[in-house]
């Protein structure tokens, strides 16, 4: 069964690719030879060539050779490729079949208790170095294996009416189910190893699916973006890997936690640093999460990553991909059990994101923006349950932010496709009485992320806070009061965005008239998501924050902090409403600003236009990198490359040596000038020197 | 085992069908024609030998196999030939890439057709001598022999500074085998043989271990090419040909590795021993230094050069790190690279096929035109950058945890050879296949015809394949492997112990 959850989208992708592929194949000929429009003059001595050539390419060009062949305006023109339905089709239903046979696995695994390790193939075996794929499957799992496959068919379902225009389906369903494959074989990885395969290899899925509209260059360079900085994370993930087979010996997640109790103390050399060893470990794996989860210092590629059609942000860069770094401490919970000050460091990296992307997400203008912002922040409170050892609560809000993450995203693509592609909230509003269902669902959504009573995000986010509150991380006080303000600018941004986009006046008639409730592909999903913000919630909170109900189902898959679960329920019952004061604030600053006094935003920016450029700017973080990092790195390149190579290695080397020694033949040459009295100059000038020599040498003796 | 010489046959094949190939004269189409095909069957019946000596291989035998000897020069130098799993996996990495180098060089080559193909046959035979070579005169021999047709290649049907890359291949390589040649006299004179199995069981005293370890390092090194002798593969890569190109990168890269595997590592363990922070220095400044280098290339061929050079400072970092998962990650690493490699100069070919340039600013946007193109690109690409699930990956992973039991620093640093791998690959990926197809020049550019597929989609199926399944490289390798660590480190504790005693 589990095989099948895992392997069916990967039949999904490889369908769906194929059916690209020969699409695209039959759409663009074959032929080796370019037909020079006169500008081959340059190329006089291949002419020939190419000609001969020509011969045989004709051949193949004319079987495949189509009337419309000058398609230049490739973008929406285009007629959709051919076998557009059936890969749609294809890759959804075995998607739905993957999410029913997910939610199965949930109950047998999350009550029956059958936990499962199935061994696939070896895969790196080499000395004491022994990697298999394989596929375990405890309730940690199990929950993924839930978010990932139930968002997942959603999004594809979804993605049939919002992509239905662009004519390279075949291509974007294959990506998606790529993605889908990959993510769960990151879930049910056994080892590191696998995990940092699934790990990669959602990275490259969400590169594709950036770059998906490949023409446009803010998205090619998006894409780039994402992917080198999550390798930046994976460069600590691999030497946290490579650190913990230096200790354990194995990469198998058995092994390792067995190993783990003995490995306190120890110490490694790490570049003149004795280190502790698990710390060390832990923070190298978790720079891996960071990157992952876009996480303070490494977030800069998830705002940019909504370059990517609307669906991929909903799927990839919110409800699944994002939370890989989440799942991933999880998983590694007993690792960081025993290494404190790791936790320590992830609680603080979770509570900055947290507040810092909150603030960010107040100011942007672009809707897609302001939920990625949330998006990350969300993921910084995960983190902060993470660094308390409240595992299982952070599990908790992933497991609902996944539902009400995707629902937004998924709704603000329904208000887009309404706007045709407008994504400014400015040019939005009003537009309520022209889609209120996809105003409902945004609503349910949004009261679910604010943390409303009884919607989803309310049992979640605060049993984070009460997790952070009473957690012994010396960052405790630090995160939770950060927590409880970014619960406030949450409560602000999300209502902001609902203001602007639906009520006020429209700002753009022309849009506004035209405006429409999308298809019904689009509009259940949706409605789904919906649902599941708000049952998401109450009827789990037992099993995701109770001690009791987490003991029994979550059992063995993660090692809690003994004592976070209890302490949590002892907390002051006053503070215990902060979060929801700071929610309806938030609210109540939101309706101000936007409905009651709009003019209120504009003055305010005005007076603190350096707090408020410093926002909207996003910290200027992409400016500092790009001083810091990638210009030094573009320079020093090409120094080294003019200057070390060209320069010093082969001014010196090769190229100096040759010009020595054609510099003294050219001088030996010189001296045979063929002329007599040159020769008997020299013969003369070197007898006089000989017989002065012979004169004073001799003669000093 | 054996009735037939199984190993001399894989050997000299190719150098029959160079002969087959002289001895049909004549300068028209025809004989144009028939000296392609002759090649091509010669290297794909070479390649199909070279599968037996696969199947009937012990990989549990970590001695040679297939072993023939037979008297030649003097006392102890013989012809003695022989495969165990570490040359075993590089002469079937050789065999099975001539054809593709053949079959690439179909149209791309149309004058002198019959001395070229006579060129790769001869090379061919060169490089199988050299992986297969058990005596060290013969070595050399066939090691310095490929030089020659490979000067040839890129001098006579390279691109326009060809005589100056050529020249400068020339020099660097024969400066680092003269030096080789000094070595081998004075290992003759120390244990009166050449034998190369015989010297791997002498004991070498640890002061000529010192010198002949750096003369044979001066060779390998320039072949490897490690950083700073590295300066001419860019060159001969550019102008070479394309099958000059998969040749160079694909195989005779991998004699440098071969022979710190052969010689230096079993033959002078404590030289190695001594010297191996050198080597982890020069290996981790080599995956950086060009990584940063391959960023500002403006030519192709260029930044995939550059970006050889990095994935070789995995494997010297790897075998001189003298654990099991980095002697044979750089095993792997060599075999994978090879591949992939080799693949990304046919892409490059490709276009330049088509367009006569291999400037990164003349292309962008032929995914709208190339889909296929654009698909094999990515695989390559994506290999190359070392994602999990292609070849790639493995023997950068096996090499860099091999390294970090035995230097955290290095291992530290070559780890961030990651970051900058993806950034050059991915930039070049992005400058030439996406974006929009605005450039006239590219206009009626064409997809993939089928013999660039099958050229190519046999070279994505081996990256995925090894990728997920590396076993039958690292099984074949694997009982060899063990028995040089193993000796390595029974050689370098030894004197620790020993000096611990004093």
């Amino acid at each position: 069964m589990v095989q099948a959850i895992v392997f069916l989208p990967l039949l999904g992708a490889i369908l769906a690719g194929l059916i690209a592929i020969f699409g695209a194949h039959t759409r663009n000929p074959s032929g080796d030879a370019v037909e020079h429009h006169g500008d081959d003059h340059g190329h006089g001595a291949h002419a020939h060539t190419a000609d001969s050539i020509n011969e045989d390419a004709s051949v193949i060009h004319e079987s495949h050779h189509e009337p419309g062949d000058g398609h230049d305006d490739h973008h929406v023109s285009e007629p959709p490729a051919q076998g557009s339905r059936g890969a749609e089709l294809i890759t959804t239903a075995l998607l739905f079949v993957s999410a029913a046979l997910s939610w199965m696995t949930l109950v047998d695994v999350g009550f029956m208790h059958h936990d499962m390790r199935i061994p696939l193939l070896p895969w790196i075996q080499s000395g004491d170095l022994q990697v298999y794929w394989s596929l375990r499957v405890d309730t940690l799992t199990a929950v993924m294996l839930v978010v990932v496959t139930t968002v997942s068919s959603l999004v594809h379902l979804y993605s049939i009416g919002y992509m239905d225009e662009d004519p390279y389906r075949p291509r974007f369903f294959g990506y998606l189910s790529l993605f889908t494959f990959a993510m769960l074989m990151l879930v049910t990885a056994d080892n590191l190893v696998q995990l940092f395969f699934g790990w990669e290899g959602v990275g490259l899925a969400s590169y594709l699916l950036i770059g998906f509209w490949y023409q446009k260059p803010s998205a090619n360079a998006a894409a780039i973006k994402a992917f080198v900085v999550n390798r930046v994370g994976d460069f600590g993930f691999a030497l946290g890997i490579f650190a913990i087979f230096a200790l354990a010996g194995s990469t198998d997640f058995e092994t390792i936690f067995h190993a783990a109790p003995g490995l306190t103390g120890k110490t490694i050399d790490f570049l003149g640093w004795h280190a502790d060893a698990l710390t060390l470990t832990c923070l190298l794996l978790f720079m891996g999460a960071m990157g992952k989860s876009a996480q303070f210092l490494l977030h800069t590629w998830l705002p940019d990553a909504m370059e990517g059609p609307t669906p991929v942000s909903a799927l990839i860069h919110a409800a699944t991909m994002v939370t890989a770094g989440v799942f991933m401490v999880a998983r590694l919970s007993p690792l960081f059990e025993l290494a404190p000050n790791a936790q320590a460091v992830v609680m603080f990296f979770g509570a900055t994101t947290a507040f810092f992307a909150a603030t960010i997400g107040l100011v942007q203008n672009d809707i897609k923006r302001i939920v990625a912002y949330s998006t990350c922040s969300q993921l910084g409170y995960m983190f902060v349950a993470m660094g308390a050892g409240a595992y299982s609560v952070g599990m908790f809000h992933l497991f609902t932010h996944a539902f009400f993450k995707a629902l937004l995203f998924l709704g603000s693509g329904s208000v887009i496709y309404a706007m045709h592609h407008e994504q400014d909230i400015r040019n939005m509003g009003g537009l309520w009485k022209k889609i209120p269902y996809t105003f409902a669902v945004m609503t349910v959504g949004t009261l679910a992320l604010t943390g409303f009573p009884l919607f989803a995000g309310y049992f979640s986010k605060d049993a984070i806070i009460e997790a952070a509150y009473a957690s012994h991380n010396p960052f405790s006080t630090y995160a939770y009061l950060l927590t409880i303000v970014a619960a406030g600018l949450t409560s602000f941004y999300s209502w902001r965005l609902v203001f602007k986009t639906f009520f006020g006046e429209p700002h753009d008639q022309e849009h506004y008239e035209a405006a429409h409730e999308s298809p019904i592909w689009m509009l259940i999903p949706i409605g789904v998501l919906a649902v599941g913000s708000v049952l998401a919630g109450f009827p789990f909170k037992e099993l995701f924050t109770g001690p009791h109900g987490v003991e029994e189902f979550f059992r063995e898959s993660v090692k809690m902090n003994p004592h976070i679960l209890e302490d949590m329920e002892h907390m002051p019952h006053l503070l215990g409403w902060l979060p929801f004061v700071m929610m309806v604030g938030g609210f109540l600053v939101s309706y101000t600003f936007y409905i009651r006094k709009p003019y209120l935003p504009v003055e305010l920016a005005n007076t603190q236009p350096g707090l408020y450029q410093f926002l909207l700017n996003k910290w200027y973080f992409d400016e500092l990198y790009d001083v810091i990092f990638v210009r030094p790195a573009k320079w020093i390149g090409y120094q080294l490359w003019k200057k070390g190579d060209g320069f010093i290695i082969d001014g010196f080397g090769p190229d100096g040596i040759s010009a020595r020694v054609l510099d003294i033949t050219r001088n030996v040459v010189k001296i045979q000038t063929g002329y007599l009295y040159h020769y008997a100059f020299a013969m003369l000038i070197g007898a006089a020197g000989l017989i002065t020599w012979f004169m004073f040498g001799f003669g000093g003796q | 085992m054996t009735t037939w010489p199984i190993l001399s046959v894989t050997t000299f094949l190719p150098l029959v069908g160079a002969l087959i190939v002289y001895l049909s004269r004549g300068d028209d189409e025809a004989a144009k024609r028939n000296s392609r095909w002759i090649a091509l069957w010669t290297t794909l019946i070479t390649f199909a030998v070279s599968v037996l000596l696969v199947m009937r291989f012990d990989p549990s035998n970590a001695d040679f196999q297939f072993v023939e000897k037979a008297n030649w020069l003097a006392t102890g130098i013989t012809y003695h030939m022989g495969v165990d799993g570490i040359s075993l996996p590089l002469v079937i990495l050789t065999t099975a890439i001539m054809p593709f180098c053949i079959i690439a060089s179909w149209k791309a080559i149309t004058n002198r057709v019959r001395e070229y193909m006579m060129a790769f046959l001869i090379l061919e035979t060169l490089m199988i001598g050299t992986f297969s070579a058990l005596d060290l005169v013969l070595f050399y021999l066939f090691f310095e022999g490929g030089l020659i047709p490979m000067f040839l290649i890129i001098g006579v049907w390279g691109g326009p500074r060809r005589v100056y890359a050529s020249f400068k291949f020339f020099l660097y390589t024969l400066l680092g085998s003269v030096l080789m040649l000094l070595a081998i006299m004075a290992l003759y004179w120390n244990g009166g043989t050449t034998d190369i199995p015989t010297l791997m069981h002498t004991a070498v005293p640890r002061s000529l271990q010192t010198w002949a370890w750096l003369a044979f390092f001066a060779s390998f090194a320039v072949k490897m090419p490690m950083w700073p002798v590295h300066t001419w593969l860019p060159d001969a890569h550019v102008e070479a040909p394309t099958a000059g190109s998969v040749v160079l990168a694909a195989i005779l890269l991998k004699m440098g590795g071969y022979g710190f595997l052969r010689f230096s590592l079993p033959m002078f363990p404590l030289a190695s021993h001594d010297f191996a922070p050198l080597i982890f220095t020069m290996s981790a400044i080599a995956i950086i230094y060009t990584s940063l280098v391959a960023l500002m290339q403006e030519d192709m061929k260029k930044l995939i050069a550059y970006s050889s050079v990095a994935h070789m400072g995995f494997v010297t970092m790897g075998i001189f790190a003298g654990t099991m998962q980095g002697v044979a990650g750089g095993v792997f690493q060599m075999i994978s690279h090879g591949i992939v490699s080799g693949a990304l100069f046919l892409c490059v070919g490709i276009v330049y096929d088509r367009l006569h340039t291999r400037e990164i600013a003349a292309y962008g946007g032929l995914v709208n035109r190339m889909p296929l193109y654009a698909l094999t690109f990515m695989v390559f690409t994506m290999a190359n950058v070392g994602l999990p699930g292609t070849s790639g990956f493995v023997g950068e992973f096996m090499t860099l945890l091999g390294t970090f039991k035995v230097s955290i620093p290095t291992a530290f640093f070559a780890t961030s050879g990651v970051i900058l791998s993806a950034c050059y690959a991915l930039w070049l990926y992005r400058k030439v296949v996406f974006g929009a197809l605005v450039k006239p020049s590219l206009a009626s550019m064409k997809d993939l015809t089928l013999r660039e597929c099958v050229t190519l989609f046999p070279l994505i199926a081996l990256t995925i394949l090894f990728g997920v399944y590396p076993k039958p490289v690292l099984d074949m390798s694997a009982a060899s492997v063990q028995q040089l660590v193993n000796n390595y480190n029974t050689a370098v504790t030894a004197v620790k112990a020993a000096a611990l005693l004093h």
